[in-house]
């Protein structure tokens, strides 16, 4: 029978949830790096006992962890698995070191982006928001870092090297932090094309390469965001996240700071889906596993108010691709509920049905093994969520 | 050329993933300095590469502190000579999280 791992970051350490096809009992390791803010953990879809982890502190800065056995142990890449170095041995491990590419190959070394007043601010790198393994070979992973740039490690998280085409593609000196930060949260890889692969920047917005990461090009065209000047403008929209289907990486949904949209091209358009949405201010946005016309989203009051609307936690579900949503509240909090649901922490199974999982800052993880109809906690009071992933394993 | 045993005391984040006790001990060979000391912490415990020092910079990570013989020493600089009593052993260098309430 097969069987499912829930993969959670959490503001104070990260949290394995394992269970069968039936998705109704549930085992919860955890917290592995109790204290730390885990940003992501995710598989690789090659090997799925390879999980990668960024771990990050305030007061020590950047940690990247591997585990080879689906979470049981974890080991920073390049140093013994739960051991330290021999004394006599040289350092081994830099995998926590990610350094911006200003060397002259790359043709135009960035060294400062948009501040908050305007003002031109060196880069300067803070954490790792979202990790995104490789689909063919466990030992290869991107990670998604603020300030904004891309790394790739082809050595399983041992060593990063940044995709400074990204940052030197022209527009990096204008983009602009939002509240949370100039962040690379969303990393999309297209499974039919190994050249292809998108990305979201909050608040520069999404970009595409079609060549490996050489290069890029801003796909922001339909956007509109009242809130910056030139609210049309090639950049500087604060794109929540993006999500695709796996069966047509052309087709895209985001979830912008305000607005749901879609682009049937992708990217090079974007048309607003909002539809009947209470509101559409939100942060996630999923697709279920076998229908790519289904989609997901947690509507939350606002820019200002960062919590769920009218004291609901409602997820709308549209089989249509957007416009037409559904309130799907079985087992759900439907009163007095003030939680919000951040842009990593919703995932899909790949059983039948599929099954739906999100987390939420107050702690709680929910499950729907029916594709949204209901909705049951797996854990109710685990510190604030930042993440959900999900494997489903044979 | 001397060398000398150096005990240096760490915050607990720290001990977990150096997988080390709450007080380690480094033989420091040449003078001994901040930068020395932590060199000789990294060469034992790779996994700190980052932590307590910049990778890139080497800069302290501005919410640490280094403290000995009840100075503040996270100002002095880095090749700065360590206290004798740090020299001999006996006292430690310790390295400790700036306080956050909530």
């Amino acid at each position: 029978m097969s069987k499912v791992r829930v993969l959670v970051g959490t503001r104070k350490g990260a949290f394995v949830l394992t269970s069968d096809g039936k998705r109704k009992q549930w085992d919860v390791s955890g917290p592995h790096f109790a204290g730390w803010e885990i940003y992501h953990v995710k598989g690789s879809p090659a090997d799925p006992n390879r999980l990668y982890a960024s771990q990050c502190s305030g007061w020590f800065g950047q940690i990247i962890q591997r585990s080879d056995d689906g979470g049981k142990t974890w080991h920073q890449p390049g140093t013994p698995p739960g051991e330290a170095a021999a004394p006599a041995g040289p350092p081994k491990s830099e995998s926590n070191k990610f350094a911006y590419d200003a060397s002259p190959e790359t043709g135009k070394p960035l060294t400062t982006h948009q501040w908050y007043d305007g003002k031109q601010h060196p880069w300067e790198f803070k954490r790792v928001w979202h990790l995104e393994p490789s689909l063919s070979d466990p030992d290869g992973v991107y990670a998604g870092v603020e300030d904004a740039a891309l790394f790739r490690s082809t050595d399983g998280g041992q060593n990063w090297q940044e995709l400074a085409g990204l940052r030197g593609h022209g527009t990096g000196p204008r983009w602009q932090p939002g509240a949370g930060g100039l962040c690379l949260h969303t990393i999309l890889l297209d499974p039919s094309n190994p050249n292809r692969m998108f990305i979201a920047i909050s608040a520069a917005g999404a970009f595409r390469t079609d060549d490996g990461g050489k290069t890029w090009k801003p796909i922001n065209r339909g956007l509109y965001s009242q809130y910056i000047p030139e609210p049309t403008a090639e950049i500087g929209h604060c794109v929540h996240r993006i999500a695709m289907h796996g069966s047509r990486p052309d087709v895209l949904f985001m979830q912008k700071h305000w607005d749901v949209l879609r682009s049937d091209n992708a990217g090079e358009l974007w048309k607003e889906v909002s539809g009947n949405l209470p509101t559409d201010f939100g942060f996630v946005i999923d697709v279920h596993a076998h229908e790519p016309e289904t989609i997901y989203v947690v509507p939350i009051k606002s820019d200002s108010e960062h919590y769920v609307h009218d004291g609901k936690l409602r997820v709308y579900r549209s089989r249509t691709g957007g416009n037409e949503g559904e309130a799907l509240t079985k087992g759900l909090r439907q009163r007095d509920c003030y939680v919000n649901v951040l842009r990593d922490a919703m995932a899909v199974d790949s059983l039948d049905k599929c099954g739906i999982y999100f987390g939420t800052t107050g702690g709680q993880v929910y499950c729907s093994a029916d594709a949204g109809d209901s909705w049951a906690p797996i854990v109710r009071d685990l510190p604030g969520v930042l993440s959900v992933e999900v494997q489903t394993l044979p | 050329m001397t060398s000398n045993m150096i005990r240096v005391i760490l915050p607990p984040h720290l001990r977990n993933l150096a997988h080390a006790g709450a007080e380690v001990t480094l033989e420091i060979e040449g003078p001994v300095t901040q930068r020395s000391v932590l060199d000789a912490l990294e060469a034992h415990y790779p996994m700190l590469r980052g932590t307590i020092r910049d990778h890139v910079t080497q800069q302290r990570r501005p919410f640490l502190r280094f403290f000995a013989c009840e100075e503040d020493l996270s100002h002095e600089p880095p090749d700065a000579l360590l206290p004798d009593a740090v020299v001999s052993g006996k006292e430690p260098f310790i390295v400790i999280g700036a306080i956050a309430g909530g």
